[in-house]
């Protein structure tokens, strides 16, 4: 489109001139908090009470990080959110792995193995999707404890895990409806099993789902902080959990370029993984919707 | 003993009934083309002999083996689909030797495996590449490979050249016939392409509704039609359907066309071909079948030797292929092809003399469109 012929009027250079400055100013717009909370992280204190929120950082410092990592206090302990950090680590590595997994196995056994109520399987995986958290808390407490589970990071995966594999499936079960079938009926031929056929054929192709679906799921599971607040004990408290702390923890003064940094701290995984598979992530999702 | 043998398949997805009763058997070494229109039940029975379909009632054999309840990997067959369904991430040499991996067949054989039918299909050079950088007639090559590298009993082919142009298409259809002569292996082929199914197959099964109408041999099928709809499906232009009254005549019996504009035509049937059965029917109405090449230019050089029945028509379109022409001329309430030789000068209009085949007329009863002579 980008071809088209068309006559450059002056009008229509005003016009693509208001367009882009439109956008522009809307671009900003959406940067703004990032760019402040980044500024206001870098500020020593006396600036910020001094200066305007917009003020750019006099004598730049990171102070306000190290102290943010490992100084300071989430509720009674003073040790930053460094090692909290780590903690949702242990929750989110695990619980998209074993989502992810599971959802392309569902996916798969839904789409390609189609059995008798499939249909409804599904149906009722996709009604998982709307279920809102706050309903489970006190079951899922419940099962937990059960399980002897409470408060444990297996516990928390779990939750994760449970949760995450009504959107997995949906996702693969999506991506391999258009994958045809006659690709499992060939390996069937050739003497492939239900997970050879998985693991030979289907997995090796499923890479752009795999990506939107990781994607998904850590960003889902690194920013929960209901089951974060609700789950976990105190020494397995994910970071959005102690970020939370952090913030509400008053020892006199706000220290508001240390409440900034802990916050950048707790976002910036997420962004590396937008910056780093954000195309692979759109690109994913529209897989399969126009045919290549 | 039969290489296949189908026993009374029945295959219903509900109350839907897709196929009924279905039997046939071919020899080992036998090309069977399964025929139809779409919906048919010919793919359906094709997944049938695959194990891909699980039947409702019926027995299916081969090589006297009862395979009814195998998995398709028990069945010892290969099949080459229409989507040529290579596996994508796989390159050429994986896809030919899956099968064989899958089998456990050692390292050596596979890769001689792949040699020897790479050189066959002269696809070696592709053998490194992914199905994504092939071109339409080279997946197909490939998908033909898939299935030659096992050497299974029975080769199922479903509908393998409907995604290739016209011209590629007839170029891999000799080339199938080749390979079917060379190898001398037993083949089922399901395609709605009645030309396919005249130049490749041993024997043809025409079907309908979950039914096989006619089992034989293409000229079997194509001469001699058991019903109006097979004989109107196998060739093309397709059969022409012309109604008639049987009448009595000096020697035997003869159809009489009315015509509403002109005086009728009457077409004598062949002595030879004359049945008590047939005339009993004098009297009453029936369907002539006579092919567009039945159909002749008067040649005024023959003179008195010429052979068939003379006719009149007038001509309503002229359309010319090249090999010959087609003409479209009214008789009787119907509309008629008639194929004649590419040097006959005529022009819509025209009235033109023409010779009818009769002896190789085909009749049917017009109510229940089952062939009667």
């Amino acid at each position: 489109m980008a071809d088209a012929i068309r006559r450059q009027t002056v009008g229509a250079r005003l016009l693509r001139g208001a367009l882009y400055a439109v956008l522009i100013l809307a671009a900003l717009f959406y940067a703004l908090p990032l760019l402040i909370m980044l500024i206001t992280s870098i500020k020593p204190l006396s600036e910020i009470t001094a200066g305007s929120l917009l003020s750019l950082p006099q004598n730049p410092t990171l102070a306000p990080w190290t102290k943010a990592w490992g100084e300071a206090c989430t509720g009674m302990r003073c040790e930053g959110v460094g090692g909290y950090f780590w903690n949702s680590f242990a929750i989110v590595i695990p619980a998209v792995l074993i989502s992810t997994a599971a959802g392309a196995l569902n996916g798969y056994a839904l789409t390609k193995w189609r059995f008798k109520g499939a249909e409804i399987v599904f149906a009722l995986m996709l009604f998982g999707c709307f279920i809102p958290f706050q309903v489970v808390l006190l079951p899922m407490a419940q099962t937990l404890g059960w399980l002897g589970l409470s408060s444990s990071r297996a516990g928390l995966v779990l939750v994760h895990v449970v949760f995450g594999i009504a959107f997995t499936t949906l996702f693969f079960r999506n991506f391999y409806v258009g994958i045809p079938d006659e690709l499992v009926s060939a390996a069937k031929l050739d003497g492939a099993g239900f997970f050879r056929i998985f693991w030979r054929i289907l997995l090796p192709v499923s890479a752009p789902i795999i990506v939107v679906s990781i994607i998904w799921q850590f960003t889902q599971i690194w920013n929960d902080f209901l089951f974060g607040v609700a789950f976990s004990g105190h020494d397995t408290q994910p970071v959005t959990v102690a970020l939370n702390n952090l913030v509400n923890t008053s020892t006199g003064v706000t220290e508001y370029n240390v409440n900034m940094a802990a916050a950048m701290i707790a976002a910036l995984p997420t962004l590396v993984v937008y910056v780093l598979a954000g195309k692979y992530f759109v690109r994913g999702l529209t897989a399969g919707s126009v045919k290549g | 003993m039969a290489a296949l043998e189908i026993d009374q398949v029945r295959k219903e997805f509900g109350r839907e009934r897709v196929l009924k009763d279905v039997s046939l058997s071919i020899e080992s070494g036998q090309f069977l083309i399964l025929v139809g229109p779409s919906g048919c039940g010919k793919s359906t029975l094709m997944n049938a002999i695959a194990g891909l379909e699980p039947v409702t009632s019926g027995h299916i054999r081969i090589d006297g083996e009862d395979v009814t309840g195998r998995t398709p990997a028990e069945r010892d067959i290969a099949m080459v689909f229409q989507s040529y369904a290579l596996y994508p991430s796989m390159t050429v040499r994986q896809n030919i030797s899956f099968g064989l991996e899958m089998r456990k067949v050692p390292k050596a054989e596979r890769i001689e495996a792949v040699e020897r039918v790479a050189d066959l299909l002269q696809i070696s050079h592709l053998l490194e590449r992914k199905p994504a950088q092939l071109s339409g007639g080279q997946r197909q090559r490939v998908a033909m490979g898939r299935a030659l590298a096992r050497e299974p009993k029975v080769y199922l082919f479903d509908e393998p050249l409907s995604n290739l142009d016209a011209k590629l298409r007839v170029d891999m259809r000799t080339e199938i016939k080749k390979l079917h002569q060379r190898l001398g292996t037993t083949i089922v082929y399901v395609t709605h392409d009645q030309v396919e199914a005249m130049t490749l197959a041993d024997k043809i099964a025409v079907m309908r509704d979950g039914h096989i109408l006619q089992l034989g041999s293409p000229d079997e099928v194509y001469n001699d039609p058991v019903d109006m709809f097979v004989a109107g499906f196998m060739g093309s232009p397709s059969m022409n359907f012309i109604r008639a009254t049987l009448e009595q005549s000096d020697g035997g019996v003869q159809l009489r066309i009315e015509t509403p504009s002109e005086e009728s035509l009457t077409l004598p049937w062949p002595a030879a071909r004359t049945t008590e059965a047939l005339t009993e029917r004098i009297g009453k109405t029936v369907i002539l079948g006579l092919r567009p090449e039945h159909f002749s230019e008067e040649d005024a050089r023959l003179g008195a030797q010429a052979e068939g029945t003379p006719m009149t028509a007038t001509v309503s379109v002229v359309e010319p292929t090249g090999a010959d022409i087609l003409l479209r001329l009214p008789l009787g309430e119907e509309e008629i092809t008639a194929r004649v030789g590419p040097k006959c000068a005529v022009a819509p209009g025209d009235r033109l003399a023409l010779r009818v085949d009769m002896s190789r007329a085909v009749m049917f009863d017009a109510n229940s469109e089952q062939r009667i002579a």
